[in-house]
């Protein structure tokens, strides 16, 4: 279970985060919606160990992301925004190499990579420099690389903002058999029918506050409206600036 | 594998496959700098030598009057120059100022009468001393007209009956005990600037790009979500700019080691002994200015935001080691224990005795091993600190 508590986050003069708290449970897809420059990168960079929270605790398993961040980053799979590959290095390469880091070696290694590679449909460009990669084959490269270490939890930071309709298909499939599998998945988008499509759970953030959580059946109750871009609209409306 | 020896192979391997990285470490230190540093050879031996060998043509105004001068001359070498011969030594000045004449030699009107009246007879040699080889070729025709000069004065002094020794009472005697090697200090501090210039130069990409580039291509975020802390990421990335500044230094060391052998230093008065072994405590006196440099050129491209801004930074960085190797050439500078801590300047100055065939004292080198490797580590704890903070993403 993926655990926020009264995060509070600043940069300089700009509040990213005023307090946030949510849950995303083991086994779902939590989905982490708002409108630009709401606090969801900066909530899943908290997460994922690179920022630390001014206030506030941010738990994932149990284990503190401030205080025992290295035991947090053998747990967690993060696919950031854009998805920083190195050019010079294939695919495989790519992938290998953050295996390496988390501590695999050898044959395990090698097949770990060759499965991920064979189930993300990326054999072929195996050996190619990521140089020439298309927007799609980076973020299935970047997945693969995320999912090395077989990860029980998964941050993605927008994984469909520049793919076309298929490679988003192909993404939902796999974010759904993770979840079949046990993982627990949050995601950050601003795009309504993605989020419709594949999130069991919803947690909708404004101006670095809460404005709504919950299932998308409950969420249509409360709100009154079934359609999820008025829930969307409404929720961000009801949190102050 | 450890952490530290995944990420170094890693950036090894990245960084091999980029031809600006390639380009910088094998060919702009081991084959731009032993090249310029013959052609600069060359040009000064070319300047600066005239050889004795070397017939010079020179134009003489007012031959006429002293055929036994011009005579003698030519016995040593110097001749008559024919063509474009000035009308007098106001002429003869302006042709030397426009450079259309290197040297003239003007034998005065009076040539004749004086030197039958034994009165001191005028010839002027007209040169700018500013033009290096003319002022060398001057000092030769200046000698020969000396010696001429003195062969009559002794023919004199006998034909009166007074031993050519009475009016030279004192005999001056010149002993140099400088090494052959040892004349070309300016030389040397330019062969010692090239080899830390090319250290620095080959891990001068690789320090940008496991940082600054790093951050540009937004590969480092993902990068610290692994569960290897920062220190070990560095450490790594610090070892592999460490690994291509000891191969490019490797490699120019081996370039000098051809080119030396090839130009032609001893007319400089420089032994020409850069041996294998030469090379091999060159190289050994140098390897601790990669690490420092590797933990310099982190610490700095640490602080930038894209690889630009670092490019901008670490290229005048560059320039810093030559302070001490100028002001060590400049100054003279003499070595001493406590200029064993300066990084650049210590190295020069043991390189420079070991190539003038100096005897090397063990004790300066370890001191100058220690103290470069001890900076360096404390520039790498340094940088270490300023990547374990959280502004580092930017």
């Amino acid at each position: 279970m993926i655990e926020i508590a009264e995060v509070a986050k600043s940069f300089g003069a700009v509040q990213a985060l005023a307090g946030v708290s949510f849950t995303a449970q083991t086994g779902r897809i939590t989905g982490l919606l708002g409108p630009n420059g709401a606090g969801k990168s900066t909530c899943l960079r908290i997460l994922s160990t690179v920022l630390r929270p001014d206030r506030g605790r941010a738990t994932i398993a149990g284990h503190d992301v401030a205080a025992d961040a290295l035991a947090v980053r053998r747990l967690i799979g993060v696919l950031p925004h854009g998805a920083g590959l190195y050019p010079q290095l294939s695919a495989r390469e790519n992938i290998a190499y953050y295996g390496e880091l988390h501590g695999l070696a050898g044959a395990a290694l090698r097949q770990r990579v060759a499965r991920l590679l064979e189930r993300l449909g990326l054999t072929e460009i195996a050996e190619r420099k990521a140089k020439g990669f298309s927007q799609g084959e980076r973020t299935k490269v970047a997945l693969a690389r995320a999912l090395v270490h077989d990860p029980r939890y998964l941050l993605l930071d927008e994984p469909t903002s520049g793919l076309d309709v298929m490679a988003t298909r192909d993404l939902r499939s796999w974010l759904v058999e993770l979840k079949s599998r046990g993982c627990c998945i949050l995601f950050s988008s601003h795009v309504m029918q993605e989020v419709a499509a594949l999130a069991d759970e919803l947690v909708i953030i404004a101006h670095g506050r809460l404005a709504a959580s919950g299932t998308p059946e409950s969420l249509a109750a409360s709100f009154r409206n079934a359609d999820l871009e008025e829930i969307f609209v409404d929720a961000v409306a009801r949190v102050a600036p | 594998m450890s952490a530290v020896g995944v990420v170094c192979r890693k950036e090894i391997l990245d960084n091999a496959r980029d031809r600006r990285t390639m380009f910088s470490t094998l060919v702009f230190g081991p084959l731009f700098a032993p090249l310029l540093f013959a052609v600069m050879i060359n040009i000064v031996v070319d300047r600066a030598v005239s050889s004795v060998r070397e017939i010079l043509h020179v134009p003489i105004l007012g031959a006429e009057r002293a055929p036994n001068v011009v005579e003698f001359l030519r016995g040593r070498g110097i001749e008559r120059e024919l063509d474009a011969l000035p009308q007098d030594l106001e002429s003869a000045a302006q042709a030397v100022r426009a450079d259309t004449a290197e040297l003239v030699i003007v034998i005065d009107e009076a040539f004749g009468a004086d030197f039958a009246a034994q009165s001191g007879a005028r010839v002027t040699v007209v040169f700018d001393r500013s033009d290096t080889r003319a002022t060398s070729r001057a000092e030769r025709v200046r000698a020969a007209l000396g010696a001429y000069s003195e062969q009559i004065g002794a023919l004199r002094l006998l034909a009166r009956g007074v031993h050519p020794n009475v009016v030279r009472p004192l005999l001056v005697d010149q002993y140099d005990v400088s090494t052959p090697a040892g004349r070309s200090a300016l030389l040397l501090g330019v062969l010692t600037y090239f080899l830390l210039f090319a250290t620095l130069m080959g891990g001068l990409h690789l320090a940008i790009d496991t940082t600054a580039g790093e951050r540009e291509r937004k590969s480092l975020e993902p990068l610290l979500t692994t569960p290897v802390r920062r220190a070990e990421l560095l450490a790594g990335k610090m070892a592999a700019t460490i690994a291509f500044m000891l191969l490019s230094l490797a490699l120019t060391l081996a370039g000098f080691a051809i080119v030396l052998n090839v130009v032609p230093l001893a007319e400089l008065g420089m032994s020409s002994s850069f041996s294998l072994a030469t090379a091999g405590l060159a190289f050994v006196i140098l390897a601790p200015m990669a690490p420092f440099g590797a933990a310099l050129l982190t610490l700095v491209a640490s602080f930038t935001k894209s690889y630009k801004e670092a490019q901008t930074y670490l290229g005048l960085l560059l320039l810093v080691p030559t302070l001490p190797v100028a002001v060590a050439t400049i100054l003279d500078v003499k070595t001493t224990p406590a200029l064993m801590w300066v990084p650049s300047m210590s190295q020069h100055l043991l390189v420079t005795a070991l190539i003038k065939n100096e005897p090397l004292d063990i004790m300066l080198v370890a001191q100058s091993m220690v103290s470069t490797l001890l900076l360096g580590a404390l520039l790498a704890w340094l940088a270490i600190k300023l990547y374990e903070r959280e502004a580092l993403l930017g």
